[in-house]
């Protein structure tokens, strides 16, 4: 298909006509008499956004989420690739497993897809999986996100084994003995007063502290997934300070929601790492804002409703996160002065490419590019509800808050994903 | 006093001395002495009135007779249409079980609080007798039940109120009925 | 009154009321024939997600001496671990015209979580490690009822609490700082370091990690059970060590004020958190709480129950 939009504003500020012609941003006198024209008055056209964190659920919850389902989620809020989380039945943790989800995506995705490949069999942290293998069908990411590699050797082992790849291990940090299976809320007052077991915040930055030394120490690639305290941030701070090959990423939710939105024991705020108090969530803004956070990684997790509908603390944790990612960052980071435009792109869009080796994603919009992009209105709010959502799942965080609802259309290789 | 309405007064301290005085002599022949009786004061004006009828019988026959206190809201058949009600103190000096039973109230009237109370005492153990005193019996009885002692009878309509204050509770003793005007 | 979630949803009214009915409860206890109409036609099921004979025998006691129809339904195991979510579970008995439902839970909020879906009253019987309001209530109606006996004044305002034990991991401190929190009680909560709740600091009480400390001043000395299995979450070395420090023992007994009353929520650990001296001294009131335990449930059933706000 081809495409011109007219008059529209790019994040460095300058204002231009954007063609798009079989897949590529084309110079507009390239285009066929017949392309489709969008008036771009007022509008901000992005690189399509990335994101390093996303859990698809299929296969194995196609009732939670689905490839075509959660990618559909992801081109309404502006995405063109996404990353899967391997914690799948079967999990993605041998080269069969990738290229069955490569299959997957090349018949229903809404976007691309890459998936994520297990660190260890099964994720249970004992055993490497065959990451060669993997990365050979083109995984690039190895996590065992919903369980911490804990085991200090195993984890030297993986950055170790990586090398020759060039492959990330994406960290999900929480000391098992210091935060175990049950914990679920901030270690607080409000735990305490709640009576639900703590999840306090040494639990995830003692690992990273560890491991951003065992990345040190192998030469390693290591990524720190949802940070979500102050301390995590230090800890990154100070190794990035001394030339580490570390990323860390930051969820919309850390970003926005605080603790005390689980004080009515409401299951949809139960995510872990859990939601924390307003300091953290001050530090977490302080350094995407100056990029010791690398990344807006979204950390979408669908849960159907009878997996939430239990106790709090054995209610299936995470929470919705594709289609409010950009407007709770445009929120709290943009409209607030703390990050213009371009800070945004690189944020959510050219360094999760970067980290995920993406070669197609995340680039500028120039002629001779892919067209990967986004067309924002920077000025429209909504009430988020949770029943219009493109995912099967409804554990919105963000039902019934107003927030800017930016995303007008979304352009995958030149294909429109998604137009309001 | 609203404008909608007048009172009477029927009966002052004195009147009502004499009214207890005749039921004690009237609960004493009836019981053949005191042997064997418990006074049982309904709540809330009932029970001044045990106490007081108690103390005209000991007056007469020389014996103490034992009073004690019942409330019935537990046993009442409304109790599910009003709001939540507070629960008195039920007081029972001695057993029931093969007592005769004199219930104390100020007003009979519907019967259903007497009703309740034979269903509380019911509870409570076997009495050998039960029988009932009333200062006042203004009719209008919804169940088969009589009064064995009376104050005085005072036959009324449906719009009147019959007022009863004891000194013990209200500051003073007095009868009186209320008619509500028409509009 | 609609639930009973929480002791902090008590007003100091709402709380002299029910202890006031609660007394005239116990008088019927007393009686020889335990009846009384005041709930009959209701239906009250007791749902126990966790084990507690002592809590549920109680509770269903109490009904039946009310004439409700009583039901006990046993659903340990956890529902999730059945398929059935809690939500479901809830709406099912709801659906079939439940009257009141009485719920032990061993998760921490799930007994709010379950009144929200259910059209019937719910009183909750212990969340995890959240609340137990009636633990509370007969609690308070024990000291009342000794202070009355040791002829002090019978008001909680002033009186000197000392609650001693596993703080962090149990319901019944939380509800019993927050019943004294309106009722004027000064509490003052004794524990090792690891186990006092985080954000103690916050609950408007006294704390201190010395027990011999508050042992002169105390009006009541209420011991929380501490399980052993705390011991290898390395919560403290050994029982032994534990009762040393914390426990209530025979030496620490003879320290306390005469008129000073004893309460133990049970089940007792005797040598570990209390002595059989303490437990069977005159002033334990131990088997008092049992008792009271009954007629404070039949209280709180009767106000959620009893009338026409409650249908």
């Amino acid at each position: 298909m081809s495409l011109l939009i007219s008059g529209v504003r790019l994040a460095d500020g300058t204002v231009t006509d954007v063609a798009v012609h079989e897949g590529l941003i084309v110079p507009v006198s390239d285009l066929p008499a017949d392309a489709e024209r969008v008036d771009g008055d007022g509008l901000l056209a992005l690189p399509g956004l990335v994101d390093l964190h996303t859990h698809l659920r299929e296969p194995g919850r196609e009732d939670a989420e689905t490839v075509a389902s959660g990618t559909r989620a992801a081109a309404r809020g502006g995405f063109t690739a996404v990353f899967a989380m391997p914690n799948l039945t079967p999990a993605t943790d041998t080269g069969e497993a990738v290229a069955y989800l490569n299959e997957l995506a090349a018949r229903d995705a809404h976007c691309e897809v890459v998936p994520i490949g297990a660190v260890t069999k099964g994720r249970d942290g004992t055993e490497l999986a065959e990451l060669g293998m993997m990365a050979a069908q083109g995984v690039t990411v190895f996590s065992d996100d919903g369980a911490c590699i804990h085991d200090s050797l195993i984890m030297r082992r993986a950055l170790t084994y990586l090398k020759p790849f060039g492959g990330v291990v994406a960290q999900h940090a929480q000391d098992p003995r210091l935060a175990g299976p049950s914990a679920c809320c901030h270690e607080s007052e409000i735990s305490g007063r709640l009576g639900l077991p703590g999840w306090p915040t040494v639990a995830e930055s003692t690992i990273i502290a560890r491991d951003v030394q065992l990345a040190e120490f192998t030469g390693g690639r290591y990524h720190a997934c949802h940070i979500s305290t102050a301390e995590s941030v230090e800890v990154i701070r100070w190794a990035k300070k001394r030339g580490i090959d570390v990323t860390a990423e930051v969820t919309p939710h850390h970003l926005l929601l605080d603790t005390p939105h689980v004080e009515g024991y409401d299951t949809t705020f139960k995510v872990n790492p859990p939601l924390r108090t307003s300091e953290h969530i001050e530090a977490l803004r302080e350094a995407l804002a100056d990029g010791t956070i690398d990344v807006v990684g979204t950390d979408h997790a669908p849960h159907a409703r009878q997996d939430k509908d239990h106790p709090f603390d054995v209610a299936s944790p995470g929470m919705l996160g594709l289609e409010q990612a950009l407007g709770v960052v445009i929120d709290v980071m943009v409209n607030t002065g703390r990050m213009d435009w371009a800070t945004l792109v690189e944020r959510m869009s050219a360094a999760p490419a970067r980290i995920g080796r993406l070669p197609h994603q995340g680039r500028q919009i120039a002629v001779g590019e892919p067209a990967n992009l986004v067309l924002v209105d920077p000025t429209r709010r909504a009430t988020v509800d949770r029943a219009a959502s493109a995912s099967r799942s409804r554990n919105n965080p963000y039902h019934g808050i107003d927030l800017p609802d930016p995303v007008e259309l979304t352009l995958w290789r030149g294909a429109v994903t998604y137009r309001r | 006093m609203s404008a909608g309405s007048d009172s009477r007064v029927i009966w002052d301290s004195d009147d009502i001395s004499r009214a207890l005085n005749r039921i004690a002599l009237h609960i004493l022949e009836s019981n053949k002495g005191s042997d064997g009786l418990l006074l049982l004061g309904i709540r809330t004006r009932g029970v001044p009135l045990a106490h007081r009828l108690g103390a005209a019988i000991e007056a007469a026959e020389g014996a103490a007779v034992p009073v004690g206190e019942l409330d019935i809201t537990m046993y009442r058949d409304d109790l599910r249409r009003q709001p939540t009600r507070a629960v008195g103190p039920t007081r029972i000096p001695v057993s029931v079980d093969g007592r005769t039973v004199v219930l104390v109230d100020d007003v009979l009237f519907s019967g259903r609080t007497i009703a309740a109370a034979m269903e509380a005492l019911k509870d409570l153990g076997r009495p050998t007798a039960i029988r009932l005193a009333a200062l006042i019996d203004r009719g209008h009885r919804e169940l088969p039940i009589q009064a064995d002692f009376v104050g005085k009878d005072l036959p009324t309509g449906p719009a009147q109120h019959v007022r009863v204050l004891l000194s013990e509770i209200d500051g003073e003793d007095q009868v009186s009925v209320r008619t509500e005007k028409e509009a | 009154m609609r639930h009973l979630l929480s002791a902090a949803d008590l007003t100091h009214d709402d709380i002299t009321s029910l202890l006031n009915v609660a007394e005239e409860m116990h008088e019927v206890q007393r009686r020889p024939i335990k009846k009384i109409p005041a709930l009959r036609g209701r239906t009250i099921v007791n749902i126990f997600f966790e084990d507690s004979t002592r809590t549920r025998s109680s509770f269903e006691i109490a009904g039946k001496w009310m004439s409700a129809d009583t039901i006990n339904v046993s659903a340990k195991g956890s529902s999730v671990s059945k398929g059935e979510s809690l939500r479901d579970t809830m709406m099912t008995l709801d659906a079939m015209g439940v009257d009141c439902f009485v719920i032990r839970h061993n998760s921490s909020g799930a007994v709010a979580q379950a009144a929200g879906w259910v059209n019937a009253h719910v009183v909750n019987a212990g969340d995890g490690q959240h609340e137990h309001p009636t633990q509370a209530l007969l609690d308070a109606y024990t000291m009342r009822q000794h202070f009355r006996d040791a002829k002090v004044a019978d008001t909680f305002r002033g009186k000197r609490i000392a609650i001693v034990g596993d703080l962090l991991h149990s319901r019944v401190v939380r509800s019993n700082v927050l019943l004294q929190r309106t009722l004027g009680g000064l509490v003052t909560l004794v524990a090792p370091p690891t186990l006092m709740p985080t954000g103690v600091e916050h609950w408007g009480v006294a704390t201190t990690h010395d027990f011999d400390s508050v042992l002169a001043d105390a009006d009541v000395v209420m011991m929380l059970r501490v399980q052993r299995e705390r011991m290898s979450g390395g919560f403290f070395p050994t029982a032994r060590e534990y009762a040393h420090e914390y426990g209530l023992t025979a030496q620490r007994l003879a320290h306390l004020k005469p008129s000073a009353a004893i309460l133990h929520p049970g089940p007792m650990n005797r040598g570990v958190e209390i002595s059989s001296e303490a437990a069977d001294a005159a002033s334990s009131r131990v088997l008092n709480q049992v008792s009271a335990g009954v007629a404070v449930r039949m209280s709180v059933l009767y106000h959620l129950l009893g009338g026409e706000g409650a249908a």
